[in-house]
């Protein structure tokens, strides 16, 4: 039916230029590399503001990695997200200081209250589309912060305070080095898990529901689960996040989880460029450690971040890192030329 | 027993009768044709059998079973897939990626497979991409898959919509004016399209204002005004029905003896949007 052939129609003018770089940020490498960066980045900065920065920056990175599974990938826009991370501090936290647990201990309940958290917000929003999902999510976050900040089990506005410091193994992970490492490596855990996930099926399930629901219920995909799958992993992927959050501060208080919170997680997406994993990480390291380079400028700290996150996204709207647009591996050639309808299931 | 079975279904806007107690069958493996001047209800009778709208009255078994209060990808997974009158492609996600959404309820692979990369993820992506490139093969979608389905040509959208239709293997297609917007030669291929899927034992229902088309092609034509069949039977039989003279040209009976054969040439009339 094609009466004209598409290859003239391709164009991609910078192609030789790009390709030694495509070539590797398209390879399984990227992942690899960028996490030797970050294991190395210690023994080229080694202060404790250094590592408590860039530790920050890493649990950053996850909070990013899991709203732009429910923003990026499934397209629902969630302007509560910091609550997530908040389920997960408290959980924790209480569990730590008010019942002896070890935090390693407190992990499986922090995932199980998540899901439990995701589930309460998914399942009466999702029939919600866009806009309006975005106004509850936000109210859902500020419920949280405020729920928080009343209850005396959550210590009220001062919070919690004495939250231990993870152990593995018997090595306490006290010392600032030893919990960049340990940081790093579960939010790379992260970053590797949200991206297998989002090329897998449900990964794709995700994406068509982002580009058009109802094409996507008519090729048998329930756009209702698979919605509320993206915000429970979202959710367990940020509380797991406010598990580090709070060791790492050893105190949590409702202070830490605002709607600005939530705002500069979803900036962070947006910026790295959404639905593309290495732009969520990217965009994240940005936004953490921006305000960091920038406070020599002192009380035009902010100023100077509001500029130049204006400018970013006026000449790069489609973020720092956009998600790959082509499939450069879509062969033509298959073994079997008549598709194999009707001899049953091809998967055995 | 028919493979769908529809029976006085109704649809209600509030006061509007979209479909008013539409009755018709379509048998395993044929090929039928519902036209109709616009408005006449055709599309909603096709979002009432896939679910998208919630019928008022009347039912519509499928395979024996009761479809009408069932989600769509419920409906869509038992064995009745569509496609959409204004093409409903993921317009960001590439031409392969759009054919791999009818493999969902295929492939066997759960979250910690795709954590994990377990042999059954592989697989089952192995699996998932080769069927999507038959079936582009299948329906003739030459040129390149990997770029994005919004970048291609209408007629090859239209095919990308029809493989992404199949790939669920469907017993029954429902097509929304496949031919709209299509030119000469990607009719007639369009023709050989429906009768090769005929072939894979896949009954095809099809709206169409493109009466070239519909005789060619079926071998039972539905004709629907103002929400009712009010004809039903092979095309030469049809086309020769005074009911559909007269819902086509309105009610003259002076001239209706005479315009038989306008019909053939109906889509002048019936707007061919």
């Amino acid at each position: 039916m094609a009466a004209v052939a598409p290859t003239s129609r391709s164009r991609r003018p910078d192609r030789r230029a790009s390709n030694l770089i495509t070539a590797f940020t398209d390879s399984r490498w990227l992942g690899p590399v960028a996490f030797v960066l970050a294991i190395g980045f210690p023994f080229a900065y080694s202060s404790n503001y250094a590592l408590s920065v860039t530790t920050s920056a890493a649990v950053f990175v996850m909070l990013a990695v899991g709203l732009n599974i429910v923003v990026g990938y499934c397209g629902l826009l969630d302007l509560g997200y910091a609550a997530f991370f908040a389920v997960g501090a408290y959980v924790s936290g209480i569990l730590a200081t008010q019942h002896g647990f070890s935090m390693v201990e407190t992990i499986p309940f922090v995932i199980l209250a998540t899901i439990v958290a995701g589930l309460i917000i998914g399942t009466p929003t999702l029939r919600l589309r866009s806009d309006y999902l975005a106004i509850v999510t936000l109210g859902f976050g500020e419920i949280i912060r405020v729920t928080a900040n009343n209850l005396d089990i959550t210590g009220g506005p001062s919070g919690i305070y004495g939250i231990p410091s993870f152990e593995l193994f018997g090595y306490s992970l006290t010392d600032q080095r030893r919990l960049y490492y340990f940081t790093v490596c579960v939010a790379a855990l992260a970053v590797a898990g949200a991206s297998r996930l989002g090329r897998s099926k449900l990964g794709r399930a995700w994406r068509f529901i982002r580009e058009d629901e109802d094409a996507a219920e008519a090729m048998g995909i329930n756009t209702y689960t698979t919605k509320i799958a993206a915000y429970v992993v979202g959710a367990v992927w940020g509380g797991l996040a406010g598990t580090l959050f709070a060791s790492q501060l050893s105190a949590v208080s409702p202070a830490s989880f605002t709607f600005l919170y939530s705002a500069l997680v979803l900036m962070a997406v947006v910026l790295g460029g959404m639905g593309s994993m290495p732009g969520a990480v990217l965009g994240a390291i940005f936004i953490s450690l921006a305000p960091e380079v920038l406070r020599d400028l002192s009380k035009y700290q902010y100023f100077a971040f509001g500029i130049f996150l204006i400018v970013v996204m006026l000449f790069r709207q489609q973020g720092l890192w956009p998600a790959r647009a082509v499939e450069r591996d879509a062969r033509r050639d298959v073994p079997d030329v008549e598709p194999t309808l009707a001899d049953g299931d091809g998967l055995r | 027993m028919s493979l769908l079975e529809v029976r006085n279904l109704e649809l209600r806007f509030g006061g509007v009768i979209a479909v008013d107690g539409l009755t018709f069958s379509v048998g395993d493996g044929e090929i039928v044709s519902v036209i109709g001047p616009n408005g006449a209800g055709k599309t909603s009778a096709f979002n009432c059998i896939t679910g998208f709208y919630r019928a008022t009255g009347g039912s519509a078994r499928f395979a024996g079973r009761e479809v009408t209060k069932d989600r769509p990808s419920r409906i869509a997974a038992s064995g009745i897939a569509r496609t959409f009158q204004n093409l409903r492609l993921f317009p960001e996600l590439t031409v392969v990626d759009n054919v791999r959404a009818g493999l969902h309820t295929q492939l066997r692979e759960n979250v910690f497979d795709a954590l994990l990369h377990t042999p059954r993820y592989r697989r089952a992506e192995q699996f998932c991409s080769d069927e999507s490139h038959r079936w582009l093969d299948f329906v003739g979608m030459t040129g390149d898959r990997g770029r994005l389905v919004r970048n291609l040509p209408y007629g090859d959208q239209r095919l990308v919509e029809i493989a992404r239709a199949l790939a669920t293997r469907p017993k029954l297609l429902l097509l929304d004016e496949p031919g709209a917007g299509l030119n000469h030669g990607e009719k007639a291929r369009l023709i050989d399209l429906i009768r090769r899927i005929k072939k894979l034992a896949v009954a095809v229902v099809l709206i169409e204002h493109d009466m070239g088309l519909v005789m060619k092609i079926s071998e039972r034509v539905v004709v629907l005004n103002y929400g009712k069949a009010i004809a039903d039977g092979p095309p030469e039989q049809v086309k020769r029905d005074p009911a559909v003279i007269e819902a086509y040209l309105g009610p003259d009976e002076e001239t209706s003896q005479s315009v038989g054969t306008d019909v053939e040439r109906g889509d002048t009339h019936a707007g061919g949007s």
